[in-house]
């Protein structure tokens, strides 16, 4: 239970925190325009609870569709790659290259290209999550121990035999850290998406109320993004663990 | 005739601007049930034969035939068992054993049965859902050799299966391979450095040379079986042993 009793001390400082920040607020007297005070947040959240749980619910299914697609798609591409060598050498380096555009400044260049349905968005968000994993998986099915391979190899084991058996399963470990980047970025992409053109979704509703001088609304939007994050890579993480049971305990792995 | 039959075997490789030959024509045979000790200095291509012979790499020149059949001409013609135990990590060691005999050609009902059956015969049944990780070394090589030991090919290859034990353990891990084959009598060509392993397990010995290796040595070991370890003290023992040391002692000089 090491891993609950890690979790309190953050909390409370977290707690300290919002404490000070109250106190702050009402002592100064500072605007709510400019600072609300967190009980404000929290009440304005839940009078705009309706609207909020709308816009929450458009920005984690366009999440969650390019979340899903967008890994599968990357996981997809490696595996071809890898099985195909030739294919490989010529893509790998611009897959490599690719990690230095960012790929939120392609957004507007989506919409001018598709309209501003959900396809610019999803695929916006898709490609966020398709290079983490693509990258991680081509380095897990490439790493794969050489005596293990040549084992198989002497008992006679074929090409697709050993990627199902051996690279694989040995790539898991690759897979989620490549899964948990995705997660991590998926759902800021997800609202720069917004952003660039939607009229529904949490990055919808930060920036009208930001423009409406509604701070706290502001506010709440972002600590449901912070929240929609968090459980996504929790969900990411919970599946990881399943996943490698089979793994030797290590101390301190993340 | 011959389970292996080699026959001129020779082999190089590219190593920065020339090659490098490494087999330079080995003859060599291992009979019905016999067990063949391969001996040669490290890096005198001993490693390079077995892949050869498990069709990874074609010959430069020279024959190969397993049971009469060219080597290439079928994948996996041999059981093998290599020096590391080479179980997959994320495999339980019944799940490991299960993998090679599907890979050799056993339905699943088959190979899980075969499995759970060699696993008890061997006592090792407490084993079968553990992961390998958390098997010593000496058990994880006892898994790889029941493994090697189920698959149905005739000739076995083993690549200095006890060269990372420690010598306890090295010597209790060969008492019970004896035990073992004593039973079956399967073929075997065996890869060791150490020359009393190979007095104490085989019926012939080969010694390669230094590379380009060919066989500069054949002895027939013909102490009586089953053997223990009272072979030691035998004095025959000893002047095989003194031999055999000075075979390889002499390779070393002239390299
Ligand atoms: N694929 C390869 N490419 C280039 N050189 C190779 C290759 N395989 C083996 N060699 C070389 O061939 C020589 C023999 O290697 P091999 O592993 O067969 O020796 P060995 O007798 O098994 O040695 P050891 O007793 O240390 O296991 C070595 O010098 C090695 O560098
Ligand atoms: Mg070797």
């Amino acid at each position: 239970m090491a891993s609950m009793r890690a979790v309190w001390p953050p909390l409370l400082v977290l707690a300290l925190l919002l404490l000070i920040w109250e106190a702050a607020v009402r002592l100064w007297n500072v605007e709510p325009w400019l600072l609300p005070a967190p009980s404000r947040i929290m009440l304005d959240a839940w009078e705009a609870r309706e609207r909020l749980a709308g816009h929450t619910l458009a920005t984690l299914r366009l999440t969650l569709l390019g979340f899903a697609g967008g890994t599968a798609a990357g996981f997809a591409l490696a595996a071809l790659l890898h099985l195909l060598p030739v294919l490989r050498s010529g893509v790998y380096p611009l897959l490599l290259l690719s990690q230095n555009v960012p790929l939120i400044a392609l957004g507007p260049l989506l919409v001018v290209m598709l309209g501003f349905g959900l396809l610019p968005k999803l695929l916006l968000v898709m490609l966020v999550c398709f290079f983490p994993v693509c990258i991680a998986m081509l380095g897990g099915l490439g790493g794969s121990d050489p005596a293990l391979d040549r084992y198989l190899r002497m008992i006679g084991a074929g090409r697709w035999r050993r990627f199902v058996s051996l690279e694989l399963p040995g790539s898991v470990t690759h897979l989620f850290s490549g899964l948990k980047l995705a997660a991590s970025y998926s759902v800021t992409s997800a609202v720069v998406a917004e952003w660039i053109g939607s009229d529904k979704g949490i990055g919808i509703f930060i920036l009208l109320s930001s423009k409406g001088f509604k701070t706290s609304l502001v506010f709440a939007g972002v600590v449901i993004v912070v929240l929609l994050s968090l459980l996504l890579f929790a969900a990411v993480s919970g599946t990881e663990r399943l996943a490698l049971r089979w793994r030797p305990r290590k101390e301190g792995a993340a | 005739m011959s389970v292996l039959e080699i026959t001129g075997l020779r082999k190089s490789f590219p190593q920065g601007s020339g090659v490098i030959e490494v087999l330079g024509g080995v003859n060599l045979s291992v009979g019905q049930g016999e067990f063949v000790s391969l001996l040669g200095p490290s890096g005198s291509g001993k490693s390079t034969l077995l892949g050869l012979v498990g069709g990874l790499e074609q010959p430069d020149a020279g024959e190969i035939r397993i049971g009469g059949e060219p080597a290439g001409s079928k994948p996996g013609p041999a059981a093998y068992m290599p020096q590391q135990a080479a179980l997959l990590p994320w495999r339980t060691v019944q799940g490991n054993i299960e993998l090679a005999l599907r890979i050799s050609g056993r339905s699943k009902p088959e190979a899980r049965e075969l499995a759970v059956e060699g696993l008890q015969r061997l006592g090792l049944e407490r084993y079968a859902r553990a992961y390998p990780h958390v098997l010593s070394g000496g058990m994880q090589q006892r898994i790889s050799f029941l493994r090697a030991l189920l698959s149905p090919q005739p000739l076995m290859l083993l690549d200095e299966p006890f060269g990372a034990l420690d010598a306890l353990t090295r010597q209790e891990m060969q008492q019970w391979l004896l035990s073992l084959w004593e039973q079956d009598r399967r073929s075997v060509l065996f890869v060791t450095h150490s020359i009393e392993e190979a007095l104490m397990l085989s019926d012939r010995i080969v010694v390669l040379s230094a590379s380009p290796a060919v066989v500069v040595r054949e002895l027939q070991v013909t102490f009586p079986r089953p053997r223990s370890e009272k072979l030691w003290s035998e004095p025959r023992f000893g002047e095989l042993k003194a031999e055999l040391y000075a075979a390889l002692r002499s390779l070393e000089k002239s390299v």
